[in-house]
């Protein structure tokens, strides 16, 4: 399950769909909204995508974690728009025959699509907004 | 020949507009189309060592060529997740 969803994620449902019988163990990981950031209170969160893209590049995410770790299924959903404080932006679901596995394929996965897959995320706090990443100049690179 | 490109996030607020389409010359590259943009817009000069690209939808380098009908995505730093 590949997904860029508007509507708030059941990340029980992300997890069920990477359930498998040969699977001991399903990791989740859920990347929930913080109210601050670098000091200051965050109001709302907004996400804007490159949906055609992104779908594309967390497939190649997928691709990447299967052929490094002997896992089951792996599902990735982000949701975009306006996502109130303190709920999920991104939950990823890893299942495999153990844990050790299913827990790295899990971290690789959220820290790669926070490089590469074509997501942003705009921080409102009093006062203002800002696009995460642009003020940074930080580039992808590999 | 005829690129659409697409704008995203904070070049898509600062250009106040999500796509476009140019006319380059056969074979020209990422870098000529971005030093045109520059061009039009200077303001987007400062922002030339953070902006990546993809044709596409898959990243490249600026010496990559395009072609007609290309799809070129101007991609700030991304911040999912």
């Amino acid at each position: 399950m590949f997904a860029i969803v508007e509507d708030p994620i059941d990340a029980a449902r992300v997890s069920a769909a990477v359930a498998d019988p040969t699977s001991g163990a399903i990791v989740t990981f859920i990347g929930t909204t913080r109210d601050h950031n670098d000091g200051r209170a965050v109001t709302r969160l907004e996400y804007e995508a490159y949906p055609e893209m992104a779908l594309a590049e967390m497939r190649k995410i997928a691709d990447t974690a299967r052929q490094r770790w002997p896992i089951a299924k792996i599902a990735i959903v982000h949701r975009i728009g306006v996502v109130p404080i303190g709920e999920a932006s991104v939950v990823i679901a890893v299942s495999a025959a153990h844990r050790a596995p299913a827990f790295a394929a899990c971290h690789f996965a959220i820290d790669r699509l926070k490089e590469v897959v074509p997501i942003w995320k705009k921080e409102h706090f009093d006062g203002g907004e800002v696009w995460i990443g642009s003020q940074t100049g930080q580039r992808f690179t590999e | 020949m005829i690129v659409h490109l697409r704008f995203f996030a904070s070049l898509r607020e600062r250009l106040k507009m999500s796509a476009a389409e140019r006319t380059l010359a056969d074979g020209a590259t990422v870098a000529e189309l971005w030093n045109a943009l520059c061009r039009e817009r200077p303001d987007l000069e400062p922002l030339s060592a953070s902006v990546t690209f993809a044709v596409n939808r898959e990243y490249v380098e600026r010496t990559h060529r395009l072609a007609d009908g290309d799809e070129v995505a101007l991609i700030p730093p991304v911040s999912g997740g």
